[in-house]
């Protein structure tokens, strides 16, 4: 039998996952990444063609979906996806331009 | 071989939860979340003192959901994994479940040789992926047996390093183990389609990933796939996998077997503020290893087409 007071130590050292562990990382860089739908290869052609900025976007910050839609909370702004865009419909802005 | 993968086969569900304790731009990030897509949630990880133990968060909370995962101390990540697989394996439950150990450079070519060895050399059924930021990043830019010729780190602050990268996935392959493959962290359909093929194998199989370094190579967060991409396309990291033996050449590094079609190595040394103390004598000693790394790939690749 495992001893009571050995079983409430493993359980205490179990973590729960939960969003944001490290705070509200949106608030990392001052520049964020802005979508010109116009530009956009999925909007314009409305359906699943390109979705790169999801691909590459080191966290699950931007969706799947038409238009892709950015957790602005959580974006940390490295960039990526600015970079990465074949059609260079995202741009990094102020967070006041958003 | 890992078959081809394309952006719409990778799967939407996500096991990294957004606001976790990365830095902006790590390459690790994207290895991580597009590995754990191709393993699914029947998985336990486990990790020893790196990068990946800052992301997966203090005490109480953390940024990986679905998946079970252990934190080990740093030497043991693969005897660790060895009883995890012992435990499955008694429990019947060794088909559904996969085990993975992910440690990064320092836990894999230094601190965590030993136990990779004697696990492979006991045939142990799991995954070893090996994240390469080519220095300890966690603990502030210390040298590990991977970082490049002439990078400077904090321990090799006034010449850079006088010794090239370990060759690990060359050690790991004299092991004669199922399946060796490289990848970086600029090809997550590379990533996911390896990482795929790796758990449909059983043994030991084990994946090194190089993984750019925003703060610790010294570049802008946005040139993280950059780095990577480069790092390829001079020849400086070729992707290749080795399947019972059987050495094939990834798509983007196939064509790089003609020396004419590799980008200057200059191109990625320039862009990185460790390689910035670098004489010409240093570049051409590059070249040179360059030149020599992929002469090796060459006879590979010829013994595996007569075969």
């Amino acid at each position: 039998m495992v001893d009571q007071k050995v079983y409430e130590i493993i359980l205490a050292s179990i973590q729960k996952p939960v969003v944001g562990e490290a705070g509200k990382t949106g608030s990392w860089s001052r520049f964020k990444p802005k979508i010109d739908l116009d530009k956009c290869s999925v909007v314009k052609m409305n359906k699943d063609v390109c979705h790169f900025c999801w691909l590459y976007c080191p966290e699950p910050i931007i969706s799947r979906t038409i238009p892709p839609k950015i957790n602005y909370e959580y974006c940390k702004g490295c960039g990526i996806c600015a970079e990465v865009c074949p059609p260079k419909a995202i741009k990094m802005v102020e967070e006041s331009e958003l | 071989m890992a078959d081809k993968v394309k952006l719409y086969d990778i799967p939407e569900e996500e096991f990294l939860l957004p606001g976790n304790r990365m830095c902006a731009g790590c390459g690790l990030s994207l290895i991580y979340r597009t590995a754990l897509k191709a393993l699914g949630p029947n998985t336990i990880i486990t990790v020893p003192a790196s990068c990946l133990t800052v992301l997966h968060g203090m005490q109480g909370f953390t940024s990986v959901d679905k998946i079970s995962v252990l934190n080990t101390p740093f030497a043991t990540v693969a005897a660790s994994a060895s009883g995890i697989e012992a435990a499955l394996e008694a429990m019947g439950k060794d088909d559904e479940v996969t085990c993975v150990a992910f440690a990064g450079d320092g836990g894999t070519t230094d601190i965590g040789i030993q136990g990779l060895s004697g696990a492979a050399e006991r045939r142990t059924n799991f995954i070893y992926a090996c994240y390469d930021n080519e220095a300890y990043m966690n603990t502030g830019v210390q040298r590990s047996g991977s970082t490049p010729y002439g990078s400077f780190t904090t321990t090799t602050p006034i010449y850079g390093k006088t010794e090239h990268k370990k060759n690990m996935p060359k050690i790991l392959e004299a092991h004669d183990i199922p399946y060796v493959a490289t990848s970086c962290a600029s090809y997550p359909l590379d990533i996911y389609a390896k990482f795929k093929r790796a758990k449909e194998i059983k043994g030991t199989k084990y994946i090194h990933i190089l993984s750019p370094c925003p703060p610790g190579w010294g570049f802008s967060t946005k040139d993280t796939i950059k780095m990577g991409k480069l790092a390829v396309e001079t020849g400086f990291w070729p992707l290749y996998e080795i399947e019972n033996g059987k050495f094939s050449l990834s798509t983007p590094s196939k064509r790089l077997l003609d020396p004419a079609k590799r980008k200057p190595i200059e191109e990625y040394l320039s862009t990185q503020k460790r390689f910035n103390r670098l004489s010409n004598e240093d570049i051409e000693e590059y070249k040179r290893y360059i030149n020599q790394s992929w002469e090796y790939i060459k006879s590979k690749n010829l013994t595996t087409q007569l075969l």
